[in-house]
């Protein structure tokens, strides 16, 4: 508890300063408004339902990039990570798209999908298949050998190899994988939002920075901030119930 | 080299070549529209073109200025700042739980903000590639001079070590590995930023012609750029990871 509010004196020390100097004159609250103003803009968005749906747009573009980057990721990492020679052989070629910034996909996304949804969940899906491909290959590659010897004596089919033995025995890993990719997706998404696409919670920042209303822009700024920070603590806290010291010891990795 | 991993290094390449081929094949056929799929042909022989132009160096020359101006002044200011919140457990306890805040906070989301603040302009370029690149290198700083192992500490205080001959000969060696890991994130984060203020404040750059390139529909000129972004992302992270080796070949191969 002590913790908790010795965390706190910093941010609030900061808002209080800020809310001070708005007041006296120190700012200008034209470009920089102040926290009491921020607070009022914040009731003013959730109440018009524009929080709410610039919400449901940027989680829907994450997540649909999300799932299908990640799942092509794990799908080839669990690939890789099996055949040796397969990775050899595509090592080249995927060392040579790995280092391409996703955001220099935006255009072309733009060029193929045009606006909307499409062309943010292709960025999100690139920038999501890179954590898990390297996490779930060098998860694969480190499991027990005699689990991959047990499987073989049993005679089981290669689905059953993976979905027995393999998917089990790297789960804790990959959900460090999905944690990770989880955060990507997100700040992939709102960037896509900010440079190109008209949707979600990065287009309302920069239409209430265009507009010059900077309380609004505050309010989407640290909605996305504390969006970012809860998703996060909430994948945290799944990782340590469910795996436990598994999860800690992935985590290291 | 033995011959076996000769033939592997033959094979990725002969694999590489063959997504090539099948890249201008796909194209050549006419499956997928030209205005955004020119085959490696044309965009490969559009960026032999730019690599004769001033134009293009220009844009290049500028893109890595920024980045280079940004990632040094996070770095800096990241290590610096990062060794002393590290170094102390007080600091730490009011600072860490806002840092933690911050660190999932989608570096772009403050490029507005950044905007109202100094304007469309190189100094806001800067600014926010700075301080996107800054929260890695600060993160991995703190979690390196904090994770020093007690004995250490120990052994400090036998050999009576001044605090300075700690930090240098001590602290600083312990938290090097997770301060790289925080500057080869801020690397990547530097080129990303880089490429998205370009194309937002049409200052030019590379960002702002990928971004241009797609809207006059040069599909050619578009992957040319890409092809560019994604050399210099490669070449950085290569430059970087040489470094990072010759900086702790102390640790040796075991580590690794």
């Amino acid at each position: 508890m002590a913790r908790l509010l010795k965390g706190l004196i910093l941010p609030l020390a900061l808002i209080l300063l800020w809310e001070l100097a708005a007041r006296s004159g120190f700012i200008v609250a034209e470009s920089l408004s102040h926290p009491s103003a921020i607070a009022r803009a914040a009731l003013g968005a959730v109440a018009d339902g524009t929080l709410l749906q610039a919400t449901k747009e940027t989680f829907g573009a994450a997540l649909a990039g999300m799932a299908i980057g990640a799942a092509l990721g794990t799908a080839c990492g669990i690939a890789f990570g099996l055949w040796r020679l397969l990775a050899a052989l595509m090592r080249l070629s995927t060392e040579a798209l790995r280092p391409i910034p996703s955001v220099a996909l935006i255009p072309l996304a733009l060029l193929i999908y045009g606006f909307g949804y499409r062309m943010e969940i292709a960025v999100v899906a690139f920038a999501c298949f890179w954590p898990l491909l390297i996490i779930t290959e060098s998860a694969v590659r480190g499991i027990e050998p005699r689990l991959i010897e047990v499987s073989r004596a049993l005679g089981l089919s290669l689905t059953a190899r993976i979905f027995k033995i393999v998917l089990p025995a790297t789960l804790p890993r990959v959900f460090v994988g999905l944690r990770l990719a989880a955060a990507v997706a997100l700040v992939v998404a709102v960037t896509v939002e900010i440079t190109a696409n008209p949707i979600g919670l990065g287009y309302a920042l920069i239409v209430a920075q265009e507009s010059m209303k900077p309380d609004r822009m505050f309010v989407f700024l640290a909605w996305i901030g504390f969006l970012g920070w809860l998703i996060n603590a909430v994948l945290l806290r799944a990782q340590q119930r469910w795996f436990g010291r598994m999860g800690n010891w992935a985590e290291q990795r | 080299m033995t011959r076996a991993t000769l033939l592997r290094i033959l094979g990725a390449v002969a694999v590489a070549l063959a997504l090539i081929a099948l890249w201008q094949l796909g194209s050549n056929a006419g499956l997928i529209s030209p205005v955004f799929f020119p085959g490696p042909d044309r965009s490969f022989g559009t960026l032999w073109e730019q690599l004769h132009e001033a134009e293009f160096w220009l844009a290049f020359g500028e893109t890595l200025r920024r980045m280079a101006l940004g990632f040094v002044s996070a770095s800096l200011v990241g290590i610096v700042v990062g060794s002393a919140i590290g170094l102390s457990p007080g600091l730490r306890t009011y600072v860490e739980p806002t840092l933690e805040f911050v660190r999932p906070l989608p570096a772009s989301a403050v490029i507005p903000l950044f905007v109202l603040l100094l304007g469309l302009n190189e100094r806001m370029i800067i600014a926010v590639i700075a301080f996107a690149s800054l929260w890695p290198v600060l993160l991995g700083t703190v979690h390196g001079f904090k994770t020093i192992e007690p004995r250490l500490t120990e052994v400090a205080r036998m050999l009576q070590l001044s605090p300075l001959g700690f930090i240098v000969k001590m602290a600083l060696p312990n938290a090097m590995p997770d301060i790289f890991a925080g500057l080869r994130l801020a690397l990547t984060v530097s080129l990303i930023l880089a490429v998205v203020t370009e194309m937002l404040s049409g200052m030019e750059g590379l960002g702002h012609n990928i971004i241009m390139a797609a809207r006059s529909f040069r599909s050619a000129d578009l992957y040319a750029g890409i092809i560019v972004l994604g050399a210099i992302g490669f070449a950085t992270n290569f430059v970087l990871e040489r470094v990072e080796r010759h900086v702790l070949r102390w640790r040796g191969e075991e580590r690794g």
